[in-house]
């Protein structure tokens, strides 16, 4: 089994690359090939060139230096999954990384290929909706960001087009002493997920809820935040009753269904998920505050 | 479609030995070991990168041989199943862990369990039966044998152990 018959090119520099993508017809960039590679294993994409992002340095590395974190593109999904300083800043991403695939995915794999594949199931593209994150994409003609709100076109489509390059995603992570929750339900540890839910709380110096979010994923076209379930918990007391509503709200949206999982069982496993997930994430925000 | 078929030349030091050969670009870093240099240890089942049979070590970390282009680990260091005897050719700690513990039926599954194995306990030498249940959930077997693999991974990470102490 062997892709259909391309022409790889090396790039060594964003430049390069942005040369490349505008240049070349009928290419597609590469980057931990851990979507792309089975796709065009089993020829479901076929392309005459293929444009290698790996050697670019300069798109791979983690920035929690000032207040906002950037990831570069091309920064491995496994350098995230151990970044010290990102897990104390951001937790809820090393949480959901674990999740990703395998540790050998993970050490191929890019949180920008991961982002511009935009699987249904992927955890990465639902940390980008849950923490309202911006893409970068550079092109021959300049960078431009787009919000993670409007990223996602439709089914397994971003808002890349041809000739650009996702170049790094960035985000504010939450104030510190946050409460977060990432879990899912699959078949098998790091298959793609039945559904998956985010959760992220933090909580105000009485008690009470001062933000939330929400975010599902593997139930729709891209990642769905449940606004209406935010807007629900801000300002109340946690309960376990209120986490009982917030995952009513979930399993009340249409779902997808599909050969494996249909939408009923779908709606059920948010429903159970995002009540777990955000009493666990209330849970670590009140241990949080009696540290402070 | 590009004219002909597109080739090049890859130099790769795989288990120590400087190999060069000219591949097509499409070729998967699984398909130049065993096609262009012979080494038929690692072995493809899926080739999409769910079972994890054709796992190597690529400048030390296991990646799927399936998912990464042989001229993408141009002047990389790989390692394969053929490379992880000890020098006198007696099996290694890992090796001899699957064997005395039953870790293998068929032995399809065993080239890529042992690789990422390799990997994993290098960086995680305390890992426990959880911990090794996941690392090796990238990794299919379909005699099903895990049980028997956990323990020979257990039983490999506790002698690994021991040697680093001796």
């Amino acid at each position: 089994m062997k892709p259909a018959p391309f022409t790889y090119h090396r790039a060594e520099t964003l430049t390069q690359a942005a040369d490349m993508a505008a240049s070349l017809e009928n290419a597609r960039l590469l980057s931990g090939g851990q979507s792309l590679m089975p796709m065009m294993n089993l020829r479901y994409v076929a392309v005459d060139h293929l444009i290698d992002l790996n050697p670019v340095a300069e798109l791979a590395g983690v920035s929690v230096d000032g207040p906002r974190i950037t990831i570069g593109g091309m920064t491995r999904q496994r350098a995230v999954l151990e970044h010290d300083g990102l897990a104390e800043r951001c937790p809820i991403i090393q949480e959901a990384l674990s999740f990703v695939g395998h540790v050998q995915t993970r050490n191929r794999g890019t949180v920008g290929g991961s982002l511009a594949h935009l699987d249904p199931a992927a955890e990465l593209p639902g940390m980008a909706a849950l923490l309202d994150a911006e893409i970068t994409i550079t092109s021959k003609d300049g960078t431009r960001t787009v919000a993670m709100a409007d990223y996602p076109l439709g089914y397994m489509t971003p808002d890349i087009n041809e000739g650009e390059i996702l170049s790094a995603v960035a985000f504010d992570p939450w104030p510190q002493g946050h409460g977060w929750d990432f879990r899912e339900f699959a078949q098998r540890h790091g298959d793609f997920a039945m559904a998956g839910v985010g959760s992220l709380i933090l909580l105000n110096g009485a008690g009470k809820i001062a933000r939330a979010a929400v975010v599902l994923i593997g139930v729709d076209d891209g990642p769905v935040r449940l606004t209406e379930a935010e807007d629900m918990l801000c300002g109340e007391t946690p309960s376990e009753d209120l986490f009982r509503a917030a995952g009513a709200l979930a399993a009340g949206r249409p779902m997808a269904s599909d050969a494996l999982v249909t939408e009923a069982y779908r709606q059920h496993l948010a429903g159970v998920l995002v009540r777990r997930s955000l009493a666990n994430a209330y849970s670590r925000a009140a241990k949080e505050m009696s540290h402070a | 479609m590009p004219d002909g078929l597109s080739k090049r030349t890859v130099s790769v030091t795989v288990n120590g030995q400087d190999m060069t050969a000219e591949v097509e670009d499409r070729y998967s870093l699984a398909d130049f070991l065993r096609h262009a240099l012979g080494l038929t240890g690692t072995h493809l089942g899926c080739e999409h990168g769910v079972c994890g049979a054709c796992t190597v070590l690529v400048d030390g970390e296991a990646v799927r041989g399936c998912l990464m282009l042989a001229v993408q680990a141009e002047g990389c260091a790989v390692t394969t199943i053929e490379g992880l005897a000890n020098g006198d050719g007696s099996l290694s700690p890992l090796q001899q862990a699957f064997m005395d513990n039953h870790g293998l039926q068929c032995g399809f599954c065993t080239p890529g369990i042992l690789t990422t194995l390799t990997a994993y306990l290098r960086d995680h030498p305390n890992a426990d039966e959880p911990a090794l249940r996941e690392a090796l959930s990238g990794n299919i077997c379909r005699c099903t044998g895990y049980d028997t693999i956990v323990r020979a991974a257990l039983a490999a990470a506790e002698t690994l152990r021991e040697g680093a102490k001796a």
